[in-house]
């Protein structure tokens, strides 16, 4: 305990130094990465540059194939409306689904595990129980029930899916939060006297984030993938608004006369799913201390 | 708690049952108290109905009553088998409906995920027996890329390649019946689930292959297939049971939009048409009943589960 001054502490070795270490090493992840962030970044900035509008009829050019002549990359719809700029449109409506559901799963996921496990006991196997149920429940027929019933508004959307999602999260966080409450910090916390709450919200929850933020990554596509499953059933965004789902729903019934219009929102879709994927495993080999080496 | 030795299997039973009520309990009472919250009601439609007419609607469906009371009486009448009658299809029971439907999703289904579960276990073990080498690449680059596609854009794109492309087979709808109609739904049910059981099993089974057990099979020169086949499979699938319920629930999610894009008549295009049409009943029945065969079936998979693993009936 009282270890003479002049030794020097080797230096640091963070668990996010290690974690960045390891991620930049995983070659499908970084490229995955980078995908992601061009793809964002066109998303947002794409529409604005383009000469042509979302909404707007071009009415020389109704179903017309991919041209680099016309100004119409992806070709246009039915409707005569740029697809390039109708994916990137979708793109931001999916993209922001997939923020905004999931920051709402998080919330209340972190807050509900870390609160049972750090508590347990009783009010541990409650919890677990409730969740157990919920667990069971089939729920995009839910999901689909409350867009039926409350109308197909994008506010819904956004909380209605990250409201059905974060079961994962809970488990996951109850079980961390569990073999942290007997971390000698957290006793010393407890006899200094600190509350429950600010135990629980200042020294469990920030020794969370590795793991939430493996689980968060691989929780945006699922979240997406739910938004598109109802935009393509009809039941998500509406017209003149448009998402990946609603678009991949507009090409598939024009399947034989402009296959461009399933082809490029869909490509869209499934390469981001797909990038998030590649990170998520990225990250997680990287935050699992359990596959660290040396 | 002191559990009597003679019957644990038994025991774990009971206690999963117990476990499996609560939940169908829940899942009715949240679906029928939304679709009561819920702005609107079933005999809004452009038309205007006369207001006695209406009167005499809501009172022969009992919509007047106090809401416990409707619970109450729904409860009743499913335990009996009865959902009442479509608001949208007026001639037909929802029982008679999910009897007309049922039957195709669940061929369509079950069909799935014997799939699903053939290619996807022979698909990881041999990504697992191939460890870090190009056939476990090209594997799991391929599970990859099944997880990332989506049932309802795989779908279109099949339609797309071959049927509108190379017309090898028909685009939708059930023909004459014939297993020609079930080959490009059931793949596209099936493909995403072949992609998750195939990265299960490739990583149970990596683990499994390198404990001592199966090193002492190869030190005593037991051919590969058979230490697969007899040794390590067994404990390699204990990751893929547990997965099946989720599985299971995917591809009954999935037949919603399957079902929809083929134009095949099962019970998902009805629940669909239902929810557009906000038949109240239609729509509870069928969430009902997917939801009481989803929690039935992992009733059964937990079983398998304890029957494969017995440390878990101790608990």
């Amino acid at each position: 305990m009282n270890r003479p001054a002049e030794i020097v502490a080797p230096p640091g070795r963070s668990l996010w130094s290690d974690a960045w270490r390891v991620l930049r090493r995983n070659r499908a992840a970084m490229t995955a990465l980078l995908l992601l962030a061009t793809m964002t970044l066109l998303v947002i900035v794409g529409p604005w540059l383009s000469a042509f509008s979302f909404d707007a009829t071009d009415w020389d050019r109704i179903s017309e194939p991919p041209s680099l002549a016309s100004g119409h990359w992806f070709g246009t719809d039915a409707l005569g409306r740029d697809l390039f700029v109708r994916t990137l449109y979708g793109g931001r409506i999916s993209l922001l689904v997939g923020a905004v559901a999931t920051a709402v799963s998080l919330l209340i996921g972190i807050s509900y595990g870390a609160i049972a496990g750090y508590v347990g006991g009783r009010v541990d196997q409650v919890m677990m129980r409730i969740v157990d149920i919920l667990y069971a429940l089939p729920f995009m027929f839910l999901v689909i029930l409350l867009m039926v019933l409350f109308g197909r508004n994008i506010v819904l959307i956004f909380f209605a899916i990250g409201a059905i999602n974060w079961l994962d999260m809970a488990r996951i966080v109850r079980g961390q939060a569990m073999s942290l409450r007997s971390k000698e910090y957290v006793e010393a916390a407890r006899a200094g006297g600190v509350r429950t709450g600010r135990i629980i919200f200042r020294h469990i929850v920030p020794n969370l984030l590795g793991v939430v933020i493996v689980y968060a990554t691989l929780t945006v596509p699922q979240v997406i993938l739910v938004e598109s499953f109802l935009s393509f059933l009809g039941l998500g965004v509406q017209e003149p608004m448009t998402s990946w789902g609603a678009l991949v729903n507009e090409g598939a019934q024009e399947l034989e006369n402009a296959p461009w219009m399933l082809l490029f929102p869909a490509t869209w879709l499934a390469l981001t799913l797909f990038c998030f994927n590649f990170v998520g495993d990225g990250l997680r080999d990287a935050l699992d201390p359990r596959d660290r080496q040396g | 708690m002191a559990a009597p030795q003679n019957q644990p299997v038994l025991r774990f039973a009971v206690q999963r049952l117990l476990g499996a009520i609560p939940t169908l309990l829940v899942l009715i009472a949240l679906a029928f108290f939304l679709i009561r919250l819920a702005p609107g009601g079933p005999f809004d439609s452009e038309k205007q109905l006369p207001p006695e007419i209406e009167t005499k609607l809501r009172a022969a469906y009992n919509l007047d009553d106090p809401l416990p009371m409707q619970l109450g009486r729904y409860l009743l009448n499913i335990a009996q088998g009865d959902f009442g009658p479509s608001f949208q299809y007026r001639d037909f029971t929802v029982s008679e409906l999910i009897a007309t439907g049922f039957p195709v999703s669940l061929r369509l289904g079950s069909l799935a995920m014997a799939i699903a579960l053939l290619l996807g276990i022979t698909a990881g073990t041999l990504a697992a027996l191939r460890q870090n080498r190009p056939a476990d690449y090209t594997i799991m680059g391929a599970a990859m890329t099944g997880i990332s596609i989506p049932n309802f854009v795989l779908a279109p794109l099949l339609v797309l390649v071959f049927a509108v492309w190379l017309g090898w087979l028909p685009a939708g709808g059930l023909g004459d019946g014939s297993l020609r109609y079930l080959v490009l739904p059931v793949i596209a049910l099936a493909l995403p689930q072949v992609a998750y059981i195939a990265r299960l099993t490739r990583g149970s089974m990596i683990e499994v292959l390198r404990s001592p057990f199966i090193r002492t099979a190869r030190a005593q020169g037991l051919a590969t297939h058979t230490i697969i086949l007899r040794h390590a499979l067994k404990p390699a699938l204990l990751p893929v049971v547990s997965y099946l319920g989720p599985a299971l629930a995917a591809i009954i999610t999935g037949s919603v939009v399957v079902e929809q894009i083929f134009g095949v008549p099962g019970l998902g295009r009805f629940f669909v048409q239902g929810a557009l049409n906000r038949d109240y009943t239609l729509v509870m029945g069928v969430v009902v009943f997917y939801g009481s065969l989803i929690i039935a079936l992992n009733f059964i998979v937990d079983l398998v589960y304890g029957w494969l693993d017995p440390r878990l009936r101790q608990v």
